[in-house]
């Protein structure tokens, strides 16, 4: 039974004594490990196994480690020979005594210093010298102590107060805390707890002097710090004391007043810093810039991917804005404030309208207002100091809007009303006036609403409703809100369409309708579509009937002229501005001009073509035909052109004269104004003079869209072709020196533009093509994790396959070194029990054999008594 | 007969009540009159009311009479052969039942003469019913001849009656329109419609004989009308619907053969168009001269003469009567000289403008599809489009971009109007001549397409896009230009409209609108003002 593992030693100490060549070459040691195929160029490391070395290798390490820890097992002392040498095979035995005897003779003379107190040794306490700490240059080291010695940890108390028991103290406070741990840990002795609170206080402690520490060390810095800066602040403390303690403790500490002093000081909360005027134009120069570039990189027409830009987020600290975001900036950050603020300043907007007159009795009417709506909003009164602060804004905020309110004036055309009655209007409304209204819930309603109000009344409505409708108030409100959109877009095409149009309701009502789109832009792009979609759809209707169709009447007009407001023009593709150009090329090209008005209507329509393509610089071919169709209406000999019209135009018939001056003379008495936008639906011209004057105005809007059209168009490579009929009709048909001055200076323009663009381009070409690679010949390298199998083809799910498999390979291993280690021990435990065994049995065998002995011996000694 | 016209006038003076009683008398007469012969004096009162000024009055009146003579042809108690005059025939000795027979027949024919007059009543409704009513006796004289049947050749088809009605419709006065459209349906049958040409040559050839050859525009507008609303038969077979029914040998009638059908359409139609022609009808001619009339005539090439004529006129006419033409060259093997060099002057910028713009550029196509044109005439219409399109809408430019994209692609050397790279790199002027007649002396080979680099920047993104593609070579794959044929200006913006809004919003304008005749450089603002300053 025990022959094996002999004989395996024994063929262990054959195989130690032998070469590792030797042993490569007995054909008995060697295992070759048979390979499936060849791979070429591969290294093969495992072709040749030892098997015998690699077993002895194993069996001598588990016995220095395994066998080891299993000899020590169950035993919590373990006795540690710490003899000098003891181990050492390599030192000789008389070496080692006398190593051994120099150790002990050292270790005597030492112990007689013990009680020697030199100078050279230091002393410490906690680590630290402790002649240092005689120095007691530490302050707050010491007072820090005292607070320190109350902090006892309950463990420490419960480890050095827990009374004799010690180990069943400790025991409990064990199982108590750490009832899991304890599970898993119910070896750890009593030694090993103590060992680990001794070291769990010292961390402790060291923690604690390191921060301590650190507090000194920036408290010392902190105080030279203020040493540098006290002189600057005497002046001032002293100041501040004198005003905010009289002398009720003449006999504060220097220190203490300044401390307390910084403790003031801090009260003051953090705030950006204010912006001064130049970075807040920097500011709102490079918002401009940003957006100008996104919208030029929209008019190029790439795809987009960013977000649209919302500008209702401004710091509040943005004066300069717009004063309708800035409304709405502060309706957000406070709607309760804001809402009446803002009504305020509307209403005192609108008294700086009418003039300065009355302004002090007009203060003491809107305090008085205040008050009112200040009860009607139920409002709970701040401090006295925010009230202040909210003043002082609304002042701040007052003046920014009067001086918009100017601004815009100058441009304005004059009230038709006098000043006198717009007053006695405005305060028989603002009497009656309400500050909060229900969103409308149809067209119907909102009319009601409007109807009969002064156009900056309706402003201030449209406004209100807003207001007490915003979005964030209540569920419901963006959907009312966005209806609301749609229901202005109808009034303002209502108004247009009146017998005398309001258009001075329209153009206060704008900005509120600016303000809606903003907020809701999709609501607002699809009402303005469907808009621009009747209008074109009816046309389209009329000419498939008739093949041609009236002018466009005021309000689609107007519908066009807000899309240009409301939306960019400039983009390449827009899902509202594309459509609505459109519409406009549709009624230049399919619209006949019958009529004065109709030439009126056509003309604010090429005005509007300008607008939308001035700054794309967009071709539209039909602006151009519409011009050179109205100069041609003009003209008065039609025989022999040199160009051709384009429908709906024609050389010549029925009106084709429209333009042409009835009497040369009446050109002295023209003088240019502004047409009224009225002047497209009816025309109240008696006389054949003032029919004169409107041809020339008509005259000189076309040469004036002209000449921009000239400047925009001045790129275009066929420049010369597209305006080659205006050129030739200008140049030999018109009779120019009939017209008026400006007129004649007009024409000179256009007809210098013309001559100077060039003529002259280069052939084309088609765009280089970006040369193809080469095909490359070099191969491309792949990185091989694993041979065999490639599942998964990224990277990640290789890499996560390779791990998979190393780990199992890992597992693997492991198991089976496992198994050996259990094999191993089994075997070494079987190996005592035989010994044992065979021990008891030799002594058994002693045994018996000596009382054999001692029988036979008693025998042979009665046999011989016997005898 | 005295007290019932008495009654009859009471009758009109009265409420509609008794108007209405008159119908139910009406009724009653009819019915007495069908009853015995006693009562045939009756009929006066129908004839009277048929006259009366009241549209109602005379609509039943023409109800009535339409049953009592189809009753009274289909019992044959109308006189059968030629009629003898009145007075004769009842002082003559004939029996008293062919006495009633004549007297029935004269009445027969008062009441069509007065139907006639009717068809150009004011009032549709009458005409309307007249119209019926006088196609309903045709159809009964067919199956009860009024005339010897050994006479006459034709199965006795009632020539007389469809003549009558021809001529009235196509009135010189009114416009027939509706009473026409009406009158198709009677069309549909073939016998019909062939006596119906037949009577429509002679009445034409007349007509215009007597005042000759001068405008009268709605006689002319009447017979188009008539003229287009005969559908032909493209087969034999299908000369099946006769109002005559044929027994015995159908292959003698002359209405029952194709040939002949073909024949009278081709008169009729040479016989309309020898004529001069308002302009309008010109075109509304041309534009169903290629589909429904050139492929019923038995020789088509007799419209060479009329075709050429309306292509020399110029304008909208000359390219509308390339679609007639185009169907001569090709089918019927004309040769027309100077053909390209005249489509060439056809282009116009005015082809963008016109109604006929799809089928123009639809046979441009086909004329233009062949690969054996030389080069300079390739070269010389694509430049000439180019040009043009620097004055077309939109819609017209998405279909001439393609177009001239697929010229170039047919003929591969056109390529150098895109693409001229080693000539010296100094630039030059356009040598193309816009005014020159000759395709051949144009110099388009020496031009470029600047036009095309302009409609670059078009403010339409799909023109832009489409003009972009000279940018790079062209595909080889010619595009489809069919479908933008049709294309309006109003489904182009809809194509906008309607695009679904992807969740990326709206771009909005970030210059706060604070007037309304403010912004995009202020034109507006410069030349109008919101409300006048007076």
């Amino acid at each position: 039974m025990g022959k094996a593992p002999k004989k395996r030693s024994l063929a262990d100490k054959v195989r130690k004594t032998k070469t590792n060549a030797a042993i490569k070459n007995n054909p008995f040691e060697v295992k070759i490990n048979r390979k499936k195929f060849e791979v070429l160029g591969r290294k093969t490391k495992h072709d040749v196994g030892l098997p015998g070395v690699s077993r002895s290798k194993a069996i001598n390490k588990r016995k220095e480690t395994l066998l080891k820890e299993y000899k020590q097992k169950n035993k919590a002392s373990k006795f540690v020979d710490r003899r000098l040498g003891e181990y050492d095979a390599k030192i000789a035995p008389e070496d080692k005594i006398l190593q051994r005897f120099a150790l002990e003779r050292q270790r005597i003379h030492e112990k007689k210093d013990m009680y020697n107190l030199n100078e050279e040794e230091e002393l410490t306490h906690y680590g630290q010298s402790l002649a240092e700490m005689e120095k007691f240059n530490d302050m707050v080291n010491s007072d820090d102590e005292s607070e320190e010695k109350g902090l006892l940890s309950a463990e420490l108390t419960a480890s050095h107060f827990g009374g004799g028991g010690g180990g069943g103290l400790l025991r409990k406070k064990t199982s108590g805390e750490q009832q899991q741990e304890d599970g898993n840990q119910r070896a750890k002795s009593r030694q090993e707890l103590i060992e680990e609170l001794i070291h769990k206080s010292k961390q402790e402690k060291r923690e604690r002097q390191v921060q301590k520490e650190e507090a000194q060390e920036l408290t010392e810095k902190l105080d030279q710090e203020w040493k540098s800066i006290q002189a600057l602040m005497v002046k001032k403390t002293a100041k501040a004391e004198h005003t905010d303690k009289p002398e009720e403790k003449p006999k504060l500490d220097e220190y203490d007043m300044m401390v307390r002093e910084l403790g003031f000081e801090m009260k003051a909360q953090p705030s950006e810093k204010m912006k001064t005027p130049e970075e807040l134009a920097k500011e709102e120069k490079e918002k401009l810039q940003k957006l100008e570039a996104d919208r030029l990189r929209r008019m190029i027409g790439e795809e987009e991917e960013t977000k649209a830009q919302s500008q209702t987020c401004m710091s509040a600290d943005d004066l300069n804005d717009g004063f309708i975001l800035d409304k709405h900036d502060r309706k957000t950050l406070a709607y309760q404030d804001g809402k009446w603020n803002i009504e305020e300043e509307e209403r005192e907007a609108v008294e700086d309208e009418e003039g300065e007159t009355g302004e002090s009795g007009e203060e003491q009417e809107s305090d008085k207002e205040e008050g009112e709506e200040e009860e009607e909003e139920e409002e709970e009164e701040a401090s006295s100091e925010e009230e202040e602060d909210g003043q002082s804004d609304l002042e701040s905020e007052q003046e920014s809007e009067a001086e918009e309110k100017n601004l815009r004036d100058e441009g304005k055309p004059k009230k038709t009303l006098s000043k006198e009655e717009m007053k006695a209007h405005q305060q028989a409304a603002k009497a009656e006036l309400p500050y909060t209204f229900a969103a409308p819930e149809s067209y119907e309603d909102l009319k009601d609403l409007l109807c009969g109000h002064t156009p900056e009344n309706q402003r201030l409505i449209v406004a209100r409703t807003q207001k007490c409708n915003h979005p964030s108030l209540a569920v419901g409100n963006k959907l009312k809100l966005q209806k609301l959109f749609g229901f202005l877009l109808e009034y303002i095409g209502e108004l247009a369409l009146r017998t005398s149009p309001e258009l001075t309701a329209v153009d206060k009502l704008l900005p509120e309708l600016y303000a809606l789109c903003q907020m809701f832009p999709e609501a607002a792009a699809a009402a303005v579509q469907l808009v621009l979609a009747d209008a074109a759809h009816s046309m389209e209707e009329q000419i498939e009937v008739r093949g041609h169709a009236p002018f466009p009447t005021l309000d689609s007009l107007i519908y066009l002229k807000l899309t240009a407001l409301l939306f960019p023009t400039s983009d390449f593709r827009h899902p509202v501005t594309t459509p609505a150009l459109l519409y406009i090329s549709l009624a230049l090209t399919k619209c006949p001009v019958r009529s004065l008005q109709d030439a009126t209507a056509g003309l604010l329509l090429c005005c509007l073509a300008v607008e939308y393509v001035s700054f794309s610089k967009r071709f539209l071919p039909e602006l151009i035909n519409f011009l050179t169709g109205s100069l041609h209406l003009a003209v008065r000999d039609k025989t022999s052109l040199g160009y051709t019209v384009v429908p709906p135009f024609r050389p010549a018939g029925k009106c084709s004269d429209l333009l042409v001056l009835s009497d040369p003379e009446s050109c002295r008495s023209w003088r240019k104004k502004p047409l009224p936008l009225s002047a497209t639906r009816c025309l109240e011209l008696k006389s054949d003079l003032d029919r004169d004057h409107h041809r020339l105005t008509c005259l000189s809007v076309c040469l004036d869209l002209v000449k921009r059209c000239c400047l925009l168009y001045n790129d275009l490579p066929s420049f010369s072709h597209v305006f080659q009929p205006v050129g030739s009709l200008l140049s030999k048909h018109l009779s120019i020196q009939t017209l008026p001055e400006a007129l004649q200076e007009l024409h000179r323009e256009i007809m210098d533009a013309i001559s100077s663009a060039p003529t002259t381009h280069r052939h084309l070409v088609f765009n280089k093509k970006k040369p193809i690679p080469l095909k490359l010949l070099t191969p491309k390298i792949v990185e091989v994790l694993d041979y065999g199998k490639k599942r998964g083809c990224t990277r990640e799910e290789r890499e996560k396959e390779r791990l998979k498999h190393k780990y199992k390979k890992e597992f693997k291993g492991a198991l089976r070194e496992i198994r050996k280690d259990s094999r191993f021990l089994a075997r070494e435990k079987l190996n005592e029990v035989m010994n044992r065994d065979a021990e008891r049995k030799r002594k058994v065998k002693e045994l018996f054999g000596s009382l054999a002995t001692q029988e036979g011996e008693w025998k042979a000694l009665k046999k011989r008594k016997r005898k | 007969m005295a007290p019932s016209k008495k009654r009859n006038v009471n009758s009109r003076n009265t409420s509609e009540n008794v108007s209405k009683a008159a119908k139910l008398d009406l009724e009653g007469i009819v019915d007495r009159i069908l009853e015995s012969r006693k009562h045939a004096n009756d009929i006066f009162d129908v004839l009277e009311s048929l006259q009366s000024e009241k549209e109602r009055d005379v609509v039943s009146a023409v109800d009535a009479c339409c049953r009592l003579f189809s009753t009274l042809l289909e019992r044959k108690e109308l006189f059968v052969g030629k009629l003898p005059a009145e007075d004769e025939a009842l002082s003559g000795e004939s029996s008293a039942e062919d006495k009633c027979r004549i007297f029935m027949g004269h009445r027969y024919n008062a009441c069509v003469e007065i139907l006639l007059e009717h068809l150009n009543h004011e009032q549709f409704a009458v005409k309307e019913s007249a119209l019926c009513c006088l196609m309903k006796f045709a159809a009964g004289q067919v199956q009860h001849p009024l005339e010897d049947l050994e006479w006459s050749e034709h199965h006795s088809f009632p020539r007389g009656i469809i003549l009558a009605v021809v001529e009235n419709l196509t009135s010189k006065t009114t416009d027939n329109t509706l009473l026409i459209s009406r009158f198709q349906e009677f069309l549909e049958m073939d016998d019909v419609r062939y006596y119906v040409m037949s009577a429509l040559r002679e009445s034409v050839g007349k007509v215009m004989e007597k005042n000759k050859g001068t405008l009268l525009p709605v006689y002319q507008n009447n017979v188009f009308t008539l003229m287009s609303s005969i559908s032909m038969p493209s087969q034999q077979s299908e000369l099946t619907n006769f109002m005559v029914k044929l027994e015995g040998k159908p292959e003698d009638w002359r209405a029952a053969k194709l040939n002949n059908h073909k024949r009278a359409f081709e008169k009729m139609w040479l016989g309309f168009l020898k004529y001069k022609l308002p302009s309008n009808m010109y075109k509304k001619l041309l534009v169903i001269l290629h589909d429904s009339i050139l492929p019923h005539m038995s020789k088509p090439a007799l419209m060479i003469d009329f075709l050429t004529a309306a292509y020399e006129v110029g304008g909208a006419i000359s390219l509308l009567a390339l679609n007639g033409l185009f169907v001569l060259i090709h089918q019927h093997n004309l040769d027309y000289p100077d053909f390209y060099k005249k489509l060439y002057n056809l282009l116009e910028p005015t082809v963008f403008h016109v109604k006929y713009r799809a089928r123009f550029f639809h046979l441009a196509n086909l004329f233009l599809s062949s690969s054996h044109l030389p080069l300079y005439l390739v070269a010389a219409f694509t430049k000439r489009l180019a040009r043009l399109a620097l004055t077309a809408p939109p819609t017209g430019l998405l279909i001439v971009l393609p177009f001239i994209y697929n010229l170039i692609r047919r003929h591969p050397s056109c390529r150098v109007l895109l693409h001229k790279p080693s000539t010296e790199d100094e630039p030059v002027e356009d040598p193309y001549l816009m005014d020159e007649e000759d395709p051949a002396q144009c110099r388009a080979l020496e031009s470029s397409l600047w036009e095309i680099k302009t409609l670059q920047k078009h403010y339409h993104p799909d023109v832009a896009k489409a003009a972009m593609m000279i940018n790079t070579p062209l595909s080889e794959q010619e595009e489809d230009i069919s479908e933008l044929l049709e294309l309006t200006t109003y489904e182009l913006m809809e194509r906008d409209l309607k695009k679904p809004q992807d969740k990326k919003s709206i771009p909005l304008e970030f210059e706060t609108a604070t007037q309304l005749l403010k912004g995009g450089g202020d034109v507006l603002a410069h030349h109008f003002c919101l409300v006048s300053d007076e």
